[in-house]
């Protein structure tokens, strides 16, 4: 009998598998096939932006946020990076019983924090709470709805050869951080995670010149590059030595045997520019505190097998492929 | 990256593949085995085959973990899982690797008790805080991991650990590379010997592999440097008439005698035994299992199993391409029933396998 496993939910390959033959399949229209981050709809004239996205993190308290900041940020940045200003909030928790009261509402309190800082509000809930092991201490799923940024016109349709591809600042803080949140390593480490909300920084580069932009939460840069390639029609060529990665995040991943381009992220976003606006874009992520470390790491190039090619560090070449089943730590 | 970023330097990894170029220039194919699983992945990772010119062939050889732990270990392995009280704990690319009915990740997702630990001591610590339950560590891998096992079991012992278990599935390089050496489907111009299972053994088990069948040796460490200065000092050797010996690349780490400490705490733990190796068949001598001073730790003398039937691999030439007889190119399943969410044989399960490196580079 098949049975659900972790590797349908890990972002990669199982889990696109499972949207396209059970999801799209039973569900599909027009809105939900283009599989965006976010569902681009028209009411009237009024051009709107809507997500929902469920959070479920071990530890719900880890360096850098909690599963409540999660819960904004998340949506809030699905929602920014399809050009959208977010504006209004759903919330549903979902927690065991016998949670801290006090753990509620510190999540609470940051949920508050967060929407403060994004400047968007809880407009609906819902609050449950269920049998001990019926979750694991708590679940929240929020949806979103923001108004569609003037001047933004978003598509993988419009990317084109010589197209510069640039992120915001270091990857993998995110995954880094929960894995050694979970203690299950015997030594410590600095790494925050890098949950925050990106609408403000979308919102001070947004112009004509941008042609798509994701955020690379599951399956890191690499799966989301790969999500761009084959909707867009041709290949995206990386610098492995221009990706911004922190020191201590390659050597916990040396460690590990992970690679960091696989690592989830909660704050960053990638973004497929026109080259004449590269630099200026460049200069206004620079400007904007979440955007301190951006760099160009690639571009998009005229071949046409759909691929991502990753330059190494020495100088070779090789395929980045997107991500299969978990990541696991190695034996030696 | 202090002592990493050295050995990735792109200027002199650019001279080092053009020194390749040169000395191989004019000779027919090259055969060189990475013997190790960690070579292989490296190899892929930095892109290293592209650097190298086409009579330079590169054949991944046994030195996968994963991929050489035969199929009936798998299917025992998730037998001990159905039992009652039991945690299996293991290393983390054990999970996804089929067996004849299920994979521990199956087995998980049934609501098995499966739990991925970095070492054998993380798996001591859950057997300490779950006294309930008894806790199976899936002991596989070469030279690199039996030391750490054979230290967490001194420690059970000292600590009087009752629910503590092994499965023992430990193997040793040096016999399989003697097997390869004796086959004469197999063509191996020279081993790049590992870094980690050198660092235990030492240079000096190498010496019959050149000596007997002259094949030359070169121990080489895992960074991008450190592989093309090997691949290079073995074409050295290849190219010359002179008697093939082994030599080391990897002075930094190991040593011609190896790591004394680690080598006796194997001694103390472990004998010898033969061993099914996945694709290999039987190596005598091959396999470390629990002696007796330690067999009250062995699992498989602690619970007894049912009777399991190993469904045999259909259409799997894992054996061959572990041997570097074939390529994967070769396989009827690759990219069509084997590929890395489905894997039908270990090889393409592991990061580090043969398959897996060759699916990620298709074309």
């Amino acid at each position: 009998m098949r049975k659900i496993t972790l590797a349908h939910g890990s972002g990669g390959s199982s889990m696109q598998d499972l949207i396209r033959d059970l999801f799209i399949k039973n569900l599909g229209n027009p809105l939900l096939n283009k599989l965006g981050d976010s569902a681009l709809i028209d009411i009237g004239d009024k051009k709107l932006a809507y997500t929902t996205d469920s959070y479920v993190i071990n530890p719900i308290f880890f360096p850098g946020g909690d599963i409540g900041k999660l819960s904004v940020c998340g949506t809030v940045n699905d929602l920014a990076v399809c050009g959208a200003r977010p504006r209004y909030l759903s919330l549903g928790i979902i927690v065991e019983e016998g949670l801290d009261y006090h753990d509620l509402e510190r999540i609470v309190l940051s949920i508050r924090y967060t929407c403060s800082k994004a400047g968007v509000n809880i407009v609906t809930g819902d609050f449950k709470v269920v049998e001990k092991g019926g979750v694991d201490k708590i679940f929240i799923n929020t949806a979103g709805i923001g108004e569609i940024l003037k001047g933004s016109r978003l598509s993988r349709n419009y990317i084109k050869p010589g197209d510069k591809i640039i992120v915001n600042g270091t990857i993998g803080d995110h995954a880094a951080a929960i894995v050694m949140a979970r203690g299950e390593l015997r030594f410590k480490s600095r790494l925050f995670s890098d949950c925050a909300p990106l609408n403000s920084l979308v919102s001070s580069i947004m112009c004509r010149g941008i042609r798509f932009m994701r955020d690379p939460t599951r399956g890191g840069l690499a799966t989301t590059l790969n999500e761009i390639t084959p909707s867009s029609g041709y290949n995206i060529r990386i610098d492995e030595s221009e990706v911004p990665v922190k020191e201590s995040v390659r050597a916990l991943c040396e460690i590990l045997g992970f690679d960091p381009l696989y690592m989830a992220n909660e704050g960053k976003l990638v973004a497929v520019v026109s080259s004449r606006v590269a630099s200026k874009i460049l200069s206004l992520m620079k400007a904007h505190p979440l955007g301190r470390n951006s760099k160009i790491i690639g571009e998009v190039e005229e071949a046409k097998d759909k691929r991502v090619y990753l330059k190494t560090r020495i100088g070779g070449t090789r395929i980045l492929d997107v991500l299969r089943g978990e990541q696991l730590p190695r034996i030696c | 990256m202090k002592f990493i970023d050295e050995f990735r330097n792109s200027k002199i990894a650019k001279n080092i593949s053009g020194a390749i170029f040169n000395k191989s220039l004019g000779m027919k194919s090259i055969n060189l085995m990475e013997v190790c699983g960690t070579h292989t992945m490296s190899i892929s990772r930095f892109g290293i085959r592209r650097m190298l010119p086409s009579n330079v062939n590169l054949l991944s050889g046994p030195g996968c973990p994963v991929c050489v732990t035969p199929k009936s270990y798998i299917d025992r392995a998730i037998a001990f899982s159905n039992l009652p009280g039991i945690i299996i704990a293991t290393f983390g690319d054990m999970m996804r690797v089929p067996g004849s009915y299920s994979s521990l990740m199956e087995e998980r997702s049934k609501g098995r008790s499966v739990r991925v630990v970095y070492s054998a001591l993380d798996a001591i610590d859950i057997a300490e805080k779950t006294t309930a339950k008894d806790v199976i560590f899936l002991g596989i891998g070469f030279e690199t991991t039996a030391p750490t096992v054979a230290a967490s079991l001194v420690d059970a012992k000292k600590k009087g650990l009752d629910n503590f278990f092994v499965y023992a599935g430990h193997k040793v390089i040096l016999p399989a590379m003697k097997a390869l050496a004796e086959d004469r489907e197999v063509n191996i111009d020279g081993f790049l010997c590992p870094a980690h299972v050198s660092a235990i053994i030492g240079t000096a088990p190498y010496d019959i592999i050149a000596g007997r069948y002259n094949i030359p040796c070169v121990v080489a460490g895992f960074e991008p440097l450190d592989i093309l200065q090997g691949l290079l000092m073995l074409i050295e050797q290849v190219k010359s008439k002179k008697k093939k010996t082994v030599k080391n690349q990897y002075k930094r780490v190991v040593k011609r005698s190896g790591n004394k400490k680690a080598l006796s705490l194997i001694e103390k733990v472990f004998s010898r035994g033969d061993s099914e190796w996945r694709g290999m068949g039987r190596i005598a001598e091959s396999g470390l299992y629990l002696n007796k001073r330690y067999s009250r730790f062995d699992a498989e003398r602690a619970f007894s199993l049912p009777r399991i039937r190993t469904m045999p691999d259909k259409g799997c030439i894992c054996g061959e391409v572990l041997k570097g007889i074939k390529t994967p190119f070769e396989c009827k399943l690759f990219d069509r029933d084997c590929n890395p969410d489905r894997p039908q044989g270990a090889c393409m399960v592991s990061s580090e396998g043969t398959c897996a490196a060759y699916y990620r580079d298709r074309q």
